[in-house]
């Protein structure tokens, strides 16, 4: 069925949606030969071209009416980009390029053979993985948010609805299940909300259930800004349907009938897969006036951010939606009491909504049988830094440091040791190595001064210095900081003035305490979520990474040598080739000698200390490795 | 068509009643490629919001810019992945051979240069985005050949 320029037709019941999906799975040929490929994440990495080239290839074999080609969302092994995987028989080939393709399309999509040089290849073992399903990455995996990013073509509502999509909308209309119940569903799931706060996602539904306003409004928080989290962005890229129907199903729940999408507008591909899903949704009869025939009516708007940190924080999020300066409001009251133009407004995250739908079709118990005590589900994590698998993974709730790091991020990068996690990103903290088997969760983080967040998890190594990372968290909340509020405008500054003062090795003992007790105040007094967090990176490498503080304070050194001030640049005599490239570069003229020419001897150069500013420049340009930090 | 007559178009087909201000602001930047002092005037009269809080929007939000911007925007990504993997090196390099700091545009037009705390493309670090292309595992010395990229 060629989807592509398909006019859509408004479905009137959910009868005729349920026949759609019926014709959809029946057409669809499960032995037919059909290459997932990533084309959102993996574009960065080439796949338009490596597409553009499978495309041509097809062609040349004649394999057109045996073949199919679908552009998905991310798989998530975002290390291995570009990445396709092949049905029916499971393969993945990793780092494809264009010029693999003709083997490609000559090899496995005419044959069924397997071309083992583009396969996985285990770090450690170094064999060959050919399967999808039995790479280390995916095997530790519970997918219900990602089940569809990687297999539809997300701009076609068509994939969706025949993978079960929309059913759980169809399902509460036809089978007239009360608003309070599917509250109930969602409560008895155990859903928290992704974004960060982890608020029962169930309670804030019934709270906005109970609302007396005729006018409701329904906010989703696309507005990912935490610096090492994607995992919105592949969701809204990769399927956004699952968060449209989380939404309609959300909106049923509490009696809204106008929701917002508030998108970053530095994810182009998101906003554009948002707005096509709107689109054919309304053209389906999905959404809008009378959905599916009942009298059940939302409408959805994307509304696009323009770049403010400060504005995924919820009553600053609605200010911006209402065209004002992104600042957030005190609350009490709360956006459910009073939100958007002073109606009740309940906001989600993408996450959250994305698991809506899973939970209505296959039942709260389901959902709440995974994860921990008091964390139900799954949650999804962006793994970058020294880690080898970078990318997005789906885990269950309750699983550890060491099996998210090692098992499924295949260890850390060169095989260098393991120093810290850091998860939840400005608002979040550090956890030390000795906290590699904690059960993760939202009360185990908590319990060690860190947040779940959105799901960062940035992993470092011995070369990261804890300081840095402090003094780069500071920096971030400090320059997002709207300003309207004393302690989160002057004190982080103040606070970063101390850091920035430990890292240039004028740092005395006591700030250590000056720290401590800003941050608490700090914590206690700011006005939103932004500054009342932001001292979290600061207090938990204070407390787990006194030591490091401390070589900085007193010894004046900066042991993973990432502090510029803390450092002496030199030029190894030996290795120096005499290019001069470090010499043009120099700003301050601090390195002298002479550039060997042919048929003329040179002199090696030289840094002199008392002029070099520490800049470090002649260290990231020598082509040949030859300055020495100590 | 000339440029105010295309805002003025999108200011007829605007809506009013639901936070048309921002929205407005990208438009009319999609229009310029920045936001002139003129154009803001005629905002603040249309939808009969006083300028000085058209002002305060605009500056609110880093994406607005109230000077004419480059042919080309670098975006240097300074993100935690990419700071832990030396993203400041790579702005550092960028800064040098374009003779310009974060958030400055060349003399001659040819190059803005913005830093942005996160693209989402953290398996990519360090990462420098230079219009819609992306450029993964930049190393300082490679930043000449990629502006080397752009007329």
């Amino acid at each position: 069925m060629k989807l592509k320029d398909t006019t859509r037709e408004r479905l009137k019941s959910v009868a005729e949606l349920d026949a759609l999906r019926r014709k959809l799975k029946a057409a669809r040929d499960p032995k037919k030969v059909t290459v997932l490929m990533c084309m959102t994440g993996c574009r960065a990495k080439g796949a338009d071209k490596a597409a553009a080239a499978l495309r041509h290839e097809i062609g040349n074999f004649r394999l057109k009416d045996k073949v199919d080609i679908v552009e998905t969302g991310c798989h998530g092994f975002c290390s291995m980009a570009p990445v396709m995987v092949i049905e029916p028989f499971g393969y993945m080939y990793c780092k494809v390029t264009a010029e693999d393709m003709h083997e490609v399309a000559r090899t496995t999509l005419k044959t069924g053979e397997v071309i083992e040089r583009l396969c996985y290849e285990d770090p450690i073992t170094g064999a060959r993985i050919p399967l999808n399903k039995d790479i280390p990455f995916y095997k530790n995996q519970k997918k219900i948010v990602l089940r569809n990013c990687g297999v539809i073509d997300p701009t076609l509502i068509e994939h969706y609805i025949e993978r079960d999509g929309y059913a759980a909308l169809g399902m509460i209309l036809s089978q007239g299940v009360k608003p309070d119940k599917v509250v109930e569903m969602v409560k008895k799931s155990g859903l928290r909300g992704r974004g960060g706060a982890g608020f029962p996602t169930g309670i804030k539904w019934q709270l906005a259930h109970d609302q007396q306003n005729p006018t409701k409004y329904l906010v989703c928080n696309a507005d990912e800004g935490d610096p090492g989290a994607f995992m919105d962005r592949a969701v809204l890229e990769g399927d956004p349907h699952t968060v449209i129907e989380g939404m309609l199903v959300g909106a049923y729940a509490m009696g809204a009938s106008q929701g917002y999408v508030y998108c970053r507008a530095e994810y182009p591909i998101a906003v554009r897969h948002v707005k096509m899903a709107i689109e054919q949704a309304e053209a389906c009869g999905l959404l809008g006036d009378n959905i599916l025939g009942s009298d059940f009516s939302f409408h959805i708007k994307l509304k696009e951010g323009a770049g403010a940190f400060v504005c995924g924080e919820e009553t600053a999020l609605m200010a911006s939606i209402e065209g004002e300066r992104g600042m957030p409001r005190p609350r009490p009251p709360f956006p459910i009491q009073s939100g958007l133009w002073g109606c009740p407004t309940c906001i989600n995250n993408v996450e959250t909504l994305a698991n809506i739908a899973p939970i209505i079709t296959r039942g709260p118990e389901w959902y709440a049988g995974m994860g921990t005590e008091t964390s139900k589900g799954t949650k999804i994590f962006a793994l970058a830094g020294a880690i080898n698998n970078t990318g997005l993974v789906e885990v269950p709730m309750g699983i550890t440091l060491r099996e998210i790091i090692f098992d499924v991020g295949g260890g850390i990068l060169e095989n260098k040791r393991f120093k810290a996690a850091q998860t939840g990103g400005p608002s979040g903290g550090v956890i030390p190595a000795d906290f590699i088997d904690l059960a993760i969760d939202y009360d185990s983080l908590a319990k060690v001064g860190a947040i779940m967040g959105s799901g960062g998890l940035i992993v470092m190594d011995q070369g990261n210095c804890i300081v840095d990372i402090a003094k780069f968290f500071l920096n971030f909340t400090c320059s997002e900081s709207c300003g309207k509020c004393t302690p989160c405008r002057i004190g982080l500054t103040r606070m970063l003035e101390i850091l920035n003062k430990i890292s240039r090795g004028e740092g005395v003992p006591e700030d250590l305490e000056t720290l401590e007790t800003m941050a608490r105040v700090i914590k206690d007094s700011a006005l939103c979520g932004l500054g009342q967090t932001a001292p979290n990176p600061v207090l938990t490498s204070v407390q787990h990474f006194r030591d490091e503080y401390m070589a900085h304070i007193v010894d004046k050194k900066c042991p993973s040598l990432k502090c510029k001030a803390l450092i002496t640049y030199s030029i190894d005599q030996e290795l120096c080739r005499m290019c001069g490239i470090c010499s043009k570069s120099c700003p301050t003229g601090a390195i002298t000698g002479q550039v060997k020419k042919k048929g003329q001897e040179g002199v090696p150069f030289h840094i002199m200390e008392d002029t070099c500013n520490k800049c470090g420049m002649c260290y990231s340009m020598c082509p040949f490795g030859s300055v020495a930090l100590a | 068509m000339t440029k105010i007559a295309q805002l003025e178009k999108s200011i007829k087909k605007l809506d009013r009643n639901k936070g048309p201000l921002i929205p407005l602001l990208q438009q009319t930047q999609a229009i310029y490629g920045w936001l002139p002092e003129e154009a803001l005037r005629h905002i603040s009269e249309a939808l009969d919001i006083p300028l000085s809080k058209v002002y305060g929007v605009v500056t609110f939000y880093s994406q607005f810019y109230l000077k004419p911007r480059g042919r080309h925007c670098i975006k240097s990504c300074q993100g935690t992945a990419c700071h832990v993997r030396g993203g400041k090196n790579v702005l550092q390099a960028l800064e040098h051979h374009l003779e310009v700091s974060e958030g400055g545009t060349t003399k001659d037009l040819k190059f803005s240069l913005d830093t942005v705390a996160c693209l989402g493309t953290c398996f990519l670090a360090p990462v420098v985005m230079v219009n819609e292309d992306y450029y993964g595992d930049v190393a300082p010395k490679e930043v000449p050949k990629i502006l080397k990229n752009y007329e």
